[in-house]
């Protein structure tokens, strides 16, 4: 049995037949082929498949491909405009906020919420802006680096 | 390039990651490609009385059900070896699939494989397996007791091992004689590496041709080949090729060679077609290697000035399940070796038993028996400074090893070739702000030990890194070289790539490799592409784990540039008509000594190198050069940190102030790198101290196996970290530079316990296993 869906994927529209129980994560990377999104565990914990739906973050190993039905989602292949990065993708280049990259793109999407709501955090607000993104790589110095660099940017 | 060698340049692995393009083994989608699931042990213990399969075989989608018969009935050698001998080692079997008995919760039993990642996981549940449940042994000191459950019959009373170092007898003579002794008993606790991204396998069989390949997430891919080869698939070597794409971190956990992947390699092979297998977060957590777990005894004695005069160590090290790929070396000579710290401590013994569990086995996890050496001293010097009423910092000072006694031979084997320590303490201390610190200590303990109390911790570490030469390492049982390799290559318009063995999982090998080359051969970094990962691409290579990348790695790429540079002395001069001694290579030109304007450029030489139309009779066509570097000794990086710590002595709980660190890692390739180095690090190390534990209760379960009840540090619970650098080059390599990678979590995890015990000095803490959880904190304040 499949459901059908219509999305928005980084701005195109997307129709795909799905099997009920498929999460979304496995939606985008599997039969979108958008990989980006990464899964690091299956308790919603660790944030690296963090996209945007309709604007908010959301772990998308905790959300089925049926629900995405309507919705735009942005995953970080779409976060980059016109050839240009966007200043959250700069500013984790910049300032080496990543190291192995397994988290960053779910760390990048998160952090685009948080700035989104709060255009000049400070340390302390990206630190509980983040809390639901890990990285084992980084011990997060960098991030909280990065993302500053970025609300520079943006505003 | 001038300037191109201790600067901070972008690192050019960052486009691919933060646009996702980057490739994970995961992401790798191919034609035809099945799906596994393996079916594992729920018991840490059990005898298997048999497998029904039918279920599973028949489930709409499946592909195949594979056990330990297909194993047999495959020929091939079917196991997982251990790749480092100890004298009187017991190896018992490890098989890739369980026969007959399972011994730790995770133990592969059956593998599915079939159409769909979904459909594999649900035909794995149909699996009937007939358990008959033994009981089981968890934990390190239970596993000793008389009438422990027994883990291998082959090791009689759980003992894998019995090692020591050092002599004994003049350390009971110190004691006797001692001043001043303290003595800890400690446990170092278990951990799971969580690299974020879980092991993965993507498995490619060719029977047109023979040959095998394999995706996965691998620190090491020819040494994943090797092991894969000789003791799992039984395949020939040259049919195999070994990729690791991008690998989303590994602390060492990828170094190992796993069942698992073996198996997608056994599924791929009976199939003829690919197969993945990624682990979910709970499976990489049952199985792949932990770290630490030691159950210890250390004391320390002290002549009246406060000299050390002996040190004695006796340790139980888990070994788990089964002996991972260097699990013996790992509580041995990467730990008992370094007891000496950075005094000098003129008698030393170390004894470690290591021991079966029914867990997980335990490896090298970032640090490898450093972290855990390097607690048991600082910790004790710690109480050496209350004991001796030196304090933390004189009673350290006074054992360094003077500057000018490099090198300097210890008591457990190694031989430092350099260092000096003072200094970096006292930046420690300058940056720290310590005589503000004590202030403020000192009021709030005056304050009628108000509640929220403060506590400042050291720790002078040092580590071997750039595992080294490998006669040495030989000759303690490694079952393996320890060299690095490098080829590199000028192309015709003298643009250069390089094909490195030590491959990158998060580094930025390939900015860094750059750097060196950019460096030593004046060109351009953007002229260098780097290339690692890849058994077919690259010559046989050691991989990427014990701080070794820019000190073994990084030095082969230096020899081979260096060859490159005479050779291309011998063209330029046939060309100049010159002499080549009278050649000089600087900023990516050969130049006549004397005479600037006689020099042609690298790229010049290298055209002419590859048309040989006009050249010395006796040289080879090309410009490239291959080095296996084998370097004279490990490196030896050290440094002090400081951990600030605020404890709330009514609930336990810990907040951290400032973290401080000057290191000395040698010379620096790329400053932005060595840092982010060492917050990673760091938080790994703190996350021991405060947060991090893998729990196996009495019957063997992992407690501790999800995300869920494994605390690992996240971004709140971090601070800032203030670094800096000393710099005392390592004389031994072309480079001198030292290594960078453990340095965090090896030196951070005392730092953190002996502020906390600093903190709770009024309430007569002493010491509080970690992690030090408000409950035990809360516990040890109030204890009676
Ligand atoms: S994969 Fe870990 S939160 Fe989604
Ligand atoms: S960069 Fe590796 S997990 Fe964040």
């Amino acid at each position: 049995m499949t459901v059908s869906i219509q999305l928005e994927v980084n701005g195109k529209p997307v129709q795909a037949e799905v099997e009920p129980r498929r999460l979304l994560v496995h939606f985008l990377r599997e039969d979108l082929g958008l990989t980006g999104a990464n899964i690091g565990c299956e308790t919603s914990l660790c944030g690296a498949c963090t996209i945007l739906v309709d604007g908010n973050a959301v772990k998308s190993c905790t959300m089925l491909a049926a629900q995405a039905d309507g919705a735009a989602v942005t995953t970080i292949e779409g976060l980059a405009r016109n050839g240009e990065l966007h200043p959250l993708q700069d500013g984790f280049w910049e300032k080496h906020g990543l190291q192995c990259g397994y988290c960053t793109p779910g760390m990048i999407l998160s952090a685009n919420y948080l700035l989104e709501q709060n255009p000049s955090p400070s340390d302390e607000e990206i630190r509980e802006g983040l809390k639901g993104n890990i990285c084992r790589c980084t011990g997060y110095h960098n991030i909280v680096e990065a993302v500053k660099y970025a609300a520079e940017r943006m505003s | 390039m001038a300037g191109v060698l201790g600067t901070s340049i972008k690192r050019r692995e960052d486009p691919a990651l933060i646009t996702g393009r980057g490739k994970y083994t995961d992401d790798l989608l191919v034609e035809g490609m099945a799906h596994a699931a393996i079916v594992r042990s729920p018991y840490a213990h059990a005898r298997i009385r048999g497998i029904d399969t039918s279920a599973a075989k028949t489930y709409p989608g499946v592909v195949a059900v594979l056990t330990a018969r297909d194993v047999a009935a495959a020929g091939i050698p079917g196991m997982v070896p251990v790749g480092w001998l100890l004298p009187d080692l017991k190896t018992p079997a490890h098989p890739m699939i369980a026969a007959d008995t399972v011994r730790h919760v995770g133990d592969a039993v059956a593998v599915v494989v079939a159409e769909d990642r979904y459909v594999a996981r649900d035909a794995a549940e149909r699996v009937a397996v007939d358990y008959e449940p033994l009981d089981a042994v968890a934990d390190v000191v239970a596993a000793l007791e008389d009438g422990a459950p027994t883990v291998h019959d082959d090791a009689p009373g759980n003992v894998a091992f019995d090692w020591e170092i050092g002599e004994k007898d003049p350390v009971d003579a110190a004691f006797a004689q001692a001043a001043h002794t303290v003595e800890l008993d400690l446990r170092n606790n278990r951990l799971i590496p969580h690299a974020i991204e879980p092991r993965a396998a993507l498995a490619s069989y060719d029977s047109s041709t023979g040959v095998m390949t394999i995706h996965m997430t691998s620190q090491n891919p020819h040494v994943h080949r090797l092991l894969m080869t000789l003791a799992s698939l039984g395949m020939p070597e040259h049919k195999v090729r070994i990729v690791a794409p991008e690998v989303g971190g590994g602390f060492g956990s990828k170094i190992h060679h796993y069942a698992d992947e073996a198996i997608v390699g056994l599924c791929s092979l009976k199939l003829d077609r690919p197969v993945k297998w990624t682990a979910t977060r709970t499976e990489t957590n049952l199985t792949d290697a932990h770290g630490r777990d030691h159950s210890t005894h250390c004391a320390m004695a002290f002549d009246g000035d406060g000299r050390i005069t002996g040190l004695r160590v006796d340790t139980k090290a888990a070994m788990g399940a089964y002996l991972s790929t260097f699990a013996p070396a790992v509580p041995t000579y990467l730990y008992g070796t370094l007891m000496s710290g950075q005094y000098d401590i003129p008698a030393i013994h170390c004894h470690v038993t290591g021991v079966f569990t029914h867990t997980a086995p335990v490896d090298a996890y970032r640090g490898a028996g450093r972290p855990e050496a390097t607690f048991v001293v600082e910790r004790l010097m710690h109480l050496a400074g209350e004991a001796t009423g030196l304090g933390p910092i004189e009673v350290r000072k006074r054992n360094f090893v003077p500057a000018d006694a490099f090198p300097y031979q210890t008591q457990v084997a190694l031989a430092y070739d350099s260092g000096n320590y003072g200094p970096a303490m006292d930046r420690a201390l300058e940056m720290i702000g310590y005589d503000d610190l004590c202030r403020e200590q000192a009021s709030r303990r005056g304050n009628g030990n108000g509640r929220r109390q403060m506590g400042i911790g050291f720790s002078s570490y040092i580590e071997a890194c750039g595992l080294a030469p490998s006669a040495v390492v030989g000759s303690l049982g490694a079952q393996a070289g320890q060299w690095e390799s490098a080829d590199v290559r000028v192309h015709p318009t003298g643009s250069v790539t390089v094909y490195t063995g030590s491959s990158s999982h998060g580094q930025g090998h390939e900015t860094t490799f750059s750097q060196i080359v950019a460096d030593r051969l004046g060109v351009a970094p953007e002229a260098v592409e780097v290339i690692h990962g890849d058994t077919d691409l690259v010559q046989f290579g050691m991989g990427t784990y014990g701080s070794r990348s820019a000190a073994v790695g990084g030095s082969a790429i230096a020899g081979s540039v260096d060859k490159i540079i005479e050779k291309g002395k011998k063209i330029a001069a046939h060309l100049l008509e010159a002499a080549a001694e009278d050649l000089e290579y600087e900023d990516g030109s050969f130049r006549v000594a004397g005479s600037p304007d006689r020099a042609l450029g690298l790229g010049d030489v290298a055209l002419q190198a590859y048309l040989a139309h006009n050249y010395p009779d006796d040289l080879e066509p090309g410009l490239s050069a291959t080095t296996f570097y084998d370097p004279a000794n490990f490196t030896y990086p050290f440094g002090t940190h400081v951990c600030v710590v605020e404890v709330d002595t009514e609930t336990g709980s810990i907040e951290l102030l400032r973290y401080t660190a000057v290191d000395d890692v040698g010379n620096v390739i790329n400053p932005m790198i060595v840092d982010g180095q060492l917050h990673g690090g760091l938080a790994q190390g703190i996350g021991q101290a405060l947060w991090e534990n893998a729990v196996y209760d009495d019957s063997g379960q992992l407690v501790s196996g999800s995300l869920m009840d494994y605390a690992l540090p996240k971004i709140h619970n971090l601070i800032q970290f203030e670094l800096d650098r000393t710099t005392t080059p390592c004389p031994h390599n072309p480079l001198g530079v030292k290594g960078v990678g453990e340095a965090g979590a090896i030196a951070s995890p005392p730092a953190v316990v002996n502020a906390v015990v600093d903190a709770l000095k009024p309430f007569g803490v002493t010491h509080i296993d970690m992690p030090l959880t408000p409950e035990k904190v809360w516990r040890a304040v109030n204890a009676d």
